[in-house]
């Protein structure tokens, strides 16, 4: 048993040198190096995931070294002094967004496992005995690496037929759980055997609490200043992240206005480019704009903006997905708005897009000069084939309304296919 | 009506000295405040026409302003001036009792014009405020508990519609063959039911616009 120890506690020894500085590094960074670093995943755990960080540094199933740590525990608690050892020397292993549940009923089903060895043990006097017991656990954990070695496909038929259906059905192993507790309570009872076990589980009881309560303020400081750090970390990463964008976007927007003050149209550009980009941060939710119309009309918007530097003021109500007659809706729409930047004179050009439960309408508005449709030259493909032909090559409909003087106004309409 | 006295309320001295530079000769800035405190203060010491309100501001922001002056019934007219696109922003501060929204890249001709007509109990809508509105009423999930409040009407739904056009009220009327005064009438009322309905709609979407 005591080489069996000694390999796990080197490694979690091992690194302990360059722990202290190593606690404050990335620790993915650090195993990245030739050796890697013992560290708890988050993902799959059972406790606090040092079994299953074990196990990965030993290259061993988890399984085993969970029923290791079982057996071991029932085994005079080493395993639990052992588990809770490395719980405290490991770091944690970074993890993004919300922590997974744990797999209850795995834990519930190693708890009966390691219950039932208590009872056994107790029943054939192992456990005061002591010695008579590292046989059984030394014969057990060696059949559980070897089983570990064994054929994968037979012992995934195993685990399908025991542990999965135990995860399937939590009410059963609960139910399982205690009837292995009063099984085992009512043997001792039967057997007159409580009453002698009695000193034991006391004794047992005593130190424990001895031990605890000696090691509880103490424990609880390190705790603490473990969360403390956590958060301290957390802060940090969200500032840098925040500081990240603010530099690539915001402060580089600034360099280029002074650079380009003496162009205010290119300013004005600018401008109003970062204010869209900072507002997409800030206030929209991540859109695709491949796949729905409000993103799409959005985009649209801020690229003929950028390339033309005329503000387009966009409003949307409502959306509804990209179709590729919707599509042919975004191309019209931006010939509109290439038209209205490039000849209206207008300051500012207003785009509105409705979907309703029937049709998507859009509507482009400058009040730039306007022009007299009928003196458009048949040849100009501008508006009559980039707009009108082609929504109705697509279904739809185009309404140009405009005067000289009054600006103009381009209304796309198409209607949704019911669904 | 003769010079309108405006009360200007921003955390940004630039931006209170950019507006008080743009706006016309017939409205008079007769004060300044950059937080909550200052502008209850300042609103019950002045007694403005119109205060200028940003919606974004240290100690509670806009809604707390309005909160506690229109709280303690005071009859001053509010207009909401702000950078912020978020609808649960715009939303809360009209529901809140402010009679328009603009947002802070309206030219100084606009804004004059916006404060004109709050001064004069009419409702001020941008494009984006008559979007959100248009949106909020759309959703027909569940039947409206009071039918007059929980929506709007055809002719209440076109004028809000040529407003997110872009559209301004002497074109709407034109578009529609009615008078501004009537324009103005359907925006003032489209106000109300926003500020009075208890369509539960209006605080969900606004809760699922919430987009940060």
């Amino acid at each position: 048993m005591a080489d069996r120890q000694m390999p796990r506690g080197s490694v979690g020894e091992k690194p302990s040198p360059d722990a202290a500085p190593a606690a404050l590094v990335d620790p993915v960074a650090s195993a990245e190096l030739g050796f890697p670093r013992l560290i708890r995943p988050v993902e799959g755990r059972l406790v606090a995931g040092v079994a299953q960080g074990a196990a990965a540094q030993l290259r061993l199933d988890p399984v085993v070294l969970r029923l290791a740590f079982v057996l071991l525990t029932v085994l005079d608690g080493v395993g639990g002094v052992v588990y809770a050892a490395l719980w405290m020397f490991t770091p944690r292993a970074p993890h993004e967004g919300r922590e997974p549940a744990r797999d209850w009923s795995q834990v519930a089903a190693y708890a009966a496992i390691g219950l039932a060895l208590m009872a056994l043990s107790w029943l054939t006097g192992a456990s005061t005995g002591g010695f008579g017991a590292w046989p059984i656990a030394v014969g057990g954990i060696g059949s559980l690496i070897l089983w570990q070695q064994a054929d994968p496909d037979r012992r995934q038929r195993w685990m399908d037929s025991t542990v999965g259906q135990a995860r399937k059905n939590r009410v059963r192993t609960l139910a399982g759980l205690v009837l292995v507790v009063i099984g085992a309570i009512g043997f001792l009872a039967v057997n007159d055997e409580l009453g002698k076990a009695r000193p034991g589980v006391v004794f047992t009881l005593v130190v424990v609490g001895g031990v605890a309560l000696i090691a509880a303020p103490w424990l609880a400081g390190l705790w603490k200043e473990l969360q403390r750090e956590r958060r301290e970390r957390i802060r940090q990463e969200e500032r840098a992240e925040f500081a990240a964008h603010v530099h690539d976007s915001v402060l580089h927007t600034l360099t280029l206005i002074q650079r380009n003050a003496h162009d205010s149209r290119e300013v004005m550009r600018l401008a109003r480019s970062q204010e869209r980009e900072l507002r997409n941060w800030l206030y929209q939710p991540k859109q695709d704009a491949d796949a729905s119309v409000a993103a799409a009309v959005r985009r649209v918007a801020a690229e003929e903006e950028d390339a033309h530097g005329v503000p387009i003021e966009v409003v949307c109500v409502g959306d509804c997905p990209l179709t590729p007659e919707l599509s042919a809706v975004m191309h019209a729409a931006r010939q509109a708005m290439v038209n209205a930047a490039k000849y209206s004179e207008s300051s500012v050009i207003s785009v509105y897009a409705e979907v309703e439960a029937k049709e998507v309408t859009i509507f482009i508005r400058d009040r730039g000069v306007g022009f007299d449709m009928s003196e458009v030259p048949e040849d100009r493909m501008g508006i009559r084939q980039s707009i009108i032909g082609r929504m109705e090559r697509n279904g739809g409909s185009a309404r140009v309304r405009t005067e000289p003087g009054e600006g103009t106004e381009v209304m796309l309409t198409m209607k949704l296919e019911s669904s | 009506m003769g010079v309108i006295k405006v009360l200007i309320v921003d955390d940004h001295r630039l931006f209170r000295s950019g507006v008080r530079a743009e706006l016309g000769d017939s409205i008079e800035v007769i004060g300044e405040a950059e937080d909550v405190e200052s502008a209850v203060r300042a609103i019950a010491e002045l007694q403005p026409d119109v205060v200028l309100l940003d919606v974004h501001m240290p100690g509670g922001g806009g809604q707390e302003v309005l909160r506690r002056v229109l709280g303690s019934g005071s009859q001053v007219r509010f207009l909401a001036l702000s950078v912020s696109d978020a609808a649960e922003d715009v939303i809360g501060v009209i529901r809140g009792g402010a009679r328009g929204y603009v947002t802070k890249t309206i030219s100084g001709r606009e804004l004059t014009d916006a404060i004109r007509r709050v001064a004069e109990g009419d409702a001020v809508f941008s494009p984006r405020l008559a979007g959100f509105v248009l949106d909020a009423f759309a959703s027909t999930e569940a039947p409206p508990i009071d039918p007059e409040l929980d929506s709007l009407t055809q002719r209440e739904r076109e004028v809000l519609r040529l407003i997110a056009r872009g559209y301004a009220y002497k074109e709407i009327a034109k578009e529609l063959f009615i008078s501004v005064k009537t324009v103005e009438t359907h925006v003032s009322s489209v106000l109300r039911k926003l500020q009075l309905s208890n369509r539960h709609e209006l605080s969900r979407w606004a809760t699922a616009r919430r987009l940060v």
